[in-house]
Order: structure tokens, then sequence, then C-alpha cells
């Protein structure tokens, strides 16, 4: 076992790639959440979004439309969820699951003839002499527009939620939708807007998955970072902050353990890998015993004749 | 302009025709993806679900509809307790895995003994996999109100990394030539689930997915704890009212549906997958989610809907070595049928109207 083969800083500005899919799917659900639905389909979203962004970027050769053809898609399967709950009033829960098996069948199809390919590369942005600071150069100053689009998404979310109008509207059709359709909100507006909004969002993760963090396309790629991106948002007690802190500290889980297996150390590969989801169930027993933070109406089907 | 009503009571007709409808849809726009992907859609159709029952070499595919469909039936039964009670275990997956390499274990651990009680152990090991798998969301939902969608999802991860690692290690044959995999239990004949009937695909997994059924008909139909089991998924405060111990509920159903999952598992590990691999599973974990879904929670109805999973996985099978169908095609056919079973099901509840509301 070797630990100085782990280079820190390759180490902490590699768990900020590794944190970037978890921030963009955790805060859309949060959004989604926020609103009073609970759309389980987070792993199809994003596995869709991965296969929709690594298609677009290998043909177009450009990888920002490839992040966008992702958001795309990602949205228009969430379209697929805003339909059955909002439309057609069916039960959240096996709505999402739903999108989940459907998401994960239609990316294996759309994916089989991407095996196998390398994505165009997206650039790192310039940051000319911050990026020669020493440590916090090579850490800060060294990615992709995308991952910073993420930081600022959460900022954006945030300030959103608790200073807009709009956020105000959101939360208050998430806590009692009785309450907010009796004021004249159009809840299901309100909710399908919220869905489109965290589809997109999970669409840009996976992209971010198979178009940077990998970069490849592999069948199921997403090993269930959207059930993770669910449980952070329980986490971070619905705050976009605590969201972004969250998908750092299972960033850095994850990236210690593929150094730890790189570093061939004692323990066997399988239980290395199996830690994020062990330390996921761990957090969520420590955090679940406060659930006053959750929004009440979340999961409850609103029908305006009730 | 169109809008719902809630019926007062839910449509019994509706109920039991929307199963139908959702598999009529599906085979529509199922044909239609084939024909995006260039295959005759009514070649295709007729390949997944005629060939296997009535085609020149029905009498091999036939079988395979038991083999297949008795894990799928005998975890959806499980889940469908559960979900019928808004308890959601969708770690069935996981609990398969566990059931198979506990069962398989203790089967390993004799080899080469000979003796009858093996195979029962064996049974009895599966069960306790799965039903100790299950037991950890369900304790942690009981302990510490933790949810149990993800607790047992994540667990499903767990279980697929364990299964590497058993097939790798400890249980690695160890006159395998290095190749990853257990020995196989069917050339150990005191831990091979057999056919009982040669060519018949009818093994003990089959059996048991069949008192699985008659167990769970009887408890929702006559049993106080199916009573409270609907009650609670219907009206939870009024279940609360009434007596009902929503811990106890909990425990029972993930223990229950776990323990079928991991009998599941054996059965197959023992049977007709032989070995453990490191891909041993195949998902029926969670393709018994739409099982469970599609025969509307009810026992008779998940025996028929597994049968016609099972169908498509067969027909599926074929319709990649005939027509180049892929194989996840399949699964977006399965998606699919989920995804318009949820979308009909609302007029079972809801009524359309045409015409402008009147004024409240």
């Amino acid at each position: 076992m070797d630990l100085s083969a782990i280079n820190p800083l390759l180490f902490v500005a590699g768990f900020l790639v590794a944190a970037t899919p978890l921030i963009f799917a955790a805060i859309g659900e949060l959004v989604v959440e926020k609103s009073g639905v609970l759309n389980l389909g987070v792993e199809g979203m994003m596995i869709t979004g991965a296969i929709c962004g690594f298609a677009t970027a290998v043909e177009t050769g450009s990888p920002l439309l490839g992040f966008a053809a992702a958001a795309v898609g990602g949205a228009v399967l969430s379209l697929l969820f805003a339909f059955l709950t909002q439309v057609a009033l069916a039960n959240q829960v096996a709505s999402g699951l739903s999108l989940t098996l459907f998401g994960l069948g239609l990316s294996a199809l759309i994916g089989q003839s991407y095996v196998g390919i390398k994505p165009p590369r997206l650039g790192d942005i310039d940051f000319g002499l911050l990026a020669d600071i020493p440590v916090i150069g090579p850490i800060f100053f060294t990615h992709d527009i995308i991952l910073y689009l993420g930081i600022a998404l959460v900022a954006g979310v945030w300030a959103v939620l608790k200073f807009t109008r709009a956020g105000l509207i959101l939360r208050a059709v998430g806590e009692s939708h009785d309450a907010a359709h009796a004021l004249g909100y159009k809840v299901k507006h309100i909710r399908t807007t919220a869905i489109l909004f965290g589809g997109a969002c999970a669409g840009l993760g996976g992209a971010y998955i198979s178009l940077i963090r990998v970069p490849q396309w592999t069948e199921g790629m997403t090993a269930g970072i959207g059930w993770i991106a669910l449980a952070l948002v329980v986490f971070a007690s619905w705050k976009p902050w605590r969201a972004l802190l969250g998908a750092y500290l299972f960033g850095g889980i994850t990236q210690l353990q593929l150094n730890l297996q790189g570093a061939g150390v004692a323990i066997p590969v399988e239980y290395l890998a199996m830690s994020p989801y062990i330390i996921t169930i761990i957090v969520l027993v420590v955090l679940s015993a406060d659930k006053s933070a959750a929004p009440a109406s979340l999961g409850r089907t609103f029908h305006a004749s009730n | 302009m169109i809008r719902l009503e809630k019926r007062p009571q839910p449509s019994r007709a509706l109920s039991l025709s929307t199963p139908i409808m959702a598999v009529l849809a599906t085979f529509f726009f199922g044909g239609l993806l084939f024909v995006v992907l260039g295959k005759d859609p009514v070649e295709a159709l007729q390949t997944i679900f005629w060939q296997p029952i009535f085609g020149e070499y029905a009498f091999y595919y036939r079988p395979q509809l038991l083999i297949k469909g008795a894990p799928l039936v005998l975890i959806a039964i499980g889940l469908s307790l559960g979900f019928k009670a808004g308890i959601w275990n969708i770690g069935a997956e996981g609990q398969y895995i566990m059931g198979a390499i506990f069962g398989a274990a203790v089967g390993l651990a004799f080899y080469p003994a000979e003796g009858w009680y093996i195979f029962p152990l064996m049974v009895i090991a599966g069960a306790l996999g799965g039903w100790a798998w299950a037991m950890i969301p369900a304790f942690l939902k009981v302990r510490f109100g933790t949810n149990e969608i993800l607790v047992s999802l994540m667990l499903v991860y767990v279980a697929e990394q364990f299964l590497a690692s058993m097939s790798l290690g400890l249980l690695k044959n160890p006159e395998g030539f290095g190749f990853p995999g257990s020995r196989n239990l069917q050339h150990y004949a005191p831990a091979h689930n057999a056919e009982l009937l040669a060519g018949s695909g009818m093994h003990w997994g089959v059996i048991a997915a069949l008192i699985a059924v008659i167990f769970a008909y009887v408890l929702l139909a006559k049993h106080r704890l199916g009573f409270a089991i609907r009650v609670t998924g219907e009206a939870p405060r009024a279940a609360r009212f009434s007596g009902v111990n929503p811990a106890r509920l909990v425990l029972f159903c993930l223990g229950t549906s776990g323990l079928l999952a991991g009998l599941a598992g054996m059965f197959e590990v023992s049977g007709p997958s032989g070995q453990i691999t490191i891909d041993f599973n195949v998902g029926y974990g969670f393709t018994a989610i739409i099982v469970a879904f599609l025969g509307r929670l009810h026992p008779i109805g998940i025996l028929l809907a597994g049968g016609l999973m099972a169908l498509t996985y067969i027909g599926g099978d074929i319709a990649q070595s005939n027509l180049g169908l892929p194989a996840a095609a399949i699964q977006v056919f399965q998606g699919m049928l989920l995804f318009f079973l949820l979308a009909l099901d609302v007029f079972t509840h809801y009524r359309l109207r045409f015409g402008a509301a009147e004024a409240a």
C-alpha cells in the first residue's frame, strides 16, 4: 500500500468533479420537492441525460451542445412524470419508479452504438494567472465551465427560493397546495415547471458523468448517483447550500475510495466500492430524526375538486 | 373543457380492464418503437408473444415460462403486500442476491456430503438471507424513521458488490481454474433444485410461488393482518384508530417481501442458474415491481402478470437472436407497460366530464 501515491491536489480537484453530477441532480430534485412533488425518477432522467448528451456531443463534436441536449432529454423524460402525476393523478412513488425503469431501458437502447467511443473533450476555462497560484490554482481554477455552472445554480436556486416572489409561491405550493390553490395559484402549472427544471438538472448531471467525469458511455453508468442525490436532498433538509456541502462530502468519499483502490489498500475493491452507499444509509439514519423541514405536501396528489 | 371528477367508489370494471388496456397500448407503442428500430412490428410482436407459447419450438420455451415466471411472482407477491400498505421496498434485487448467496453458501459448506437435509437447510438459509437484508431498512424505518425506499435501494448496490466479492473470494470454486464463480450446484445433487418433472420447468421455486399466491390471497381476504394492510394503505389515520400497529406492519411487510425475494434467489441459484457469479442477478427484483403493479397488487393478478412478463423475457431473447432486436428494447417495452398502466389508472378513480365546471 502506498498512500503517498495519492496527490492531495489532484484528489481535491477530483472530488470537485465527482461531486458535480450530484450537485446538479440534487439541486434539481430539491426544487421539485420544494414544490411538493417527490420524483423518484432522478436516476432515469440522469442516465437519459447522460446518453443524450453523449450522443449529441459525439455527433456534433460540441460538448456544450451535448450538455444542452442532455438538459432537454432530461426535461422531456420528466414531462412523462409530470403527465402521470399532475394530469393522470398517479401515485408519485410508482410513477418515479416507472420513469427510472423506462429511462434505464431507453438509454441502453440509444447507447448501443456509442459504446467504446471517446467523446469530444470540453476544455477547462482559462483563468490565466489565477491557475498558476500554488495549491489554490490547480484545485479551483482548472475546471470546465459546467462545474462552475453547478455552483452558480445552487446560488441561484437559493436566492430565488429565499428572496423572490416566485420562490415564495413555489414553497407555498409545496407546503399547502390547497391553500395555494385557494389563493389562485395554478398548482399544477407550478409543479410541472418545477418537475421540468428538475429533469433538466438531472440531465445535465448525467451528461457530466458521461462527458467529463468518466468520459465514455457504458450501460447503467450512473450506478445509483440519482438515488444518492435523492438521499442528499433529505440530508440537506431541503436547503440548497447544505445540498452543495453534502454533494462535496459524497464526492470526497467517492474520490477517496477510488484513490484507495488505485493505491492498492488491503481492503478488497468491492468493499471500497460499497462505501458510498453504506455512508449514504448512515447519513440518512443520522439525519432522518428531523422531518420537520420537509415540505408539508410532499408526495401528496393534488386534485382541485377535493 | 374536460375535467376529472372523483368517483365515489373506484370502478371495479375499469380496475380489472386497465391492465388489459395498458397491455394493448404498450403493444401499439412498442410496435412503433420496433418500426423506429427498423423491424417489422407485427413480426416482432408475434416473435415475442406468440412463438414462445405456440411457435414451432414452444416445447422448449414453455418450461422457460415457469422458470422465469416463478421468481417474478414470488418477489412481486411480497412487494405487493408492502405496496398496498404504502411501504415501499424497492430493494428486492438486493434481497434476491443475498438469498442466493446465503442459500448457495450453506449448500457449498456441505460439499461433498450427501443428505436429504441439505436442500431444506439451503431453503431456510436463503429465506433468512433475504429477510435479514430487508430487515435493515425495516428496522431503520421503525427505529429512526429513515426512508425505506432509499435505504432498500442503496442496499441493492451493496449486495451487488458483496456478490462480486463472494464470487471472486469466499465462494469461488477451488477447482474452477481461477475463473470467478462458485461450484455449479447443478452438479451437486443434494443441493440441486432439480426439475420435479424432467422437461417441465417445474421446480421447487414454482411450487413456492404458487404457495405464496395462495398465502397472500388468504392473508388479504380473510386474515386480520391483511385487513390492517389494506386499511393502512387506504386510510392511515383510520388504521391507527382501529388499533393497527404501524411499526409491526412495516416489519412484517418488509420482512415478508425480503423473505420471498431471498427464496427466489435461492431457488434460482440452486436450479436454473446453478452457480454464484458476478452477474448472477438479472433484474428480477426490479421487474417484479412492474409485475406487482400490473397485477393490481392482487395475488391472482400478479400470477397472470408474472406470466406475461416472463413471456417478454423469453420472447425478447428469441427476438434478439432471430431479429436482432436489442435487449434494451424489451426493457423499454416493460417500462412502457408500467407507464401506461399508471396513466390509465386515472379512469378507475376519476370520471371524465365534458363541459364547464358548475359554479361553486
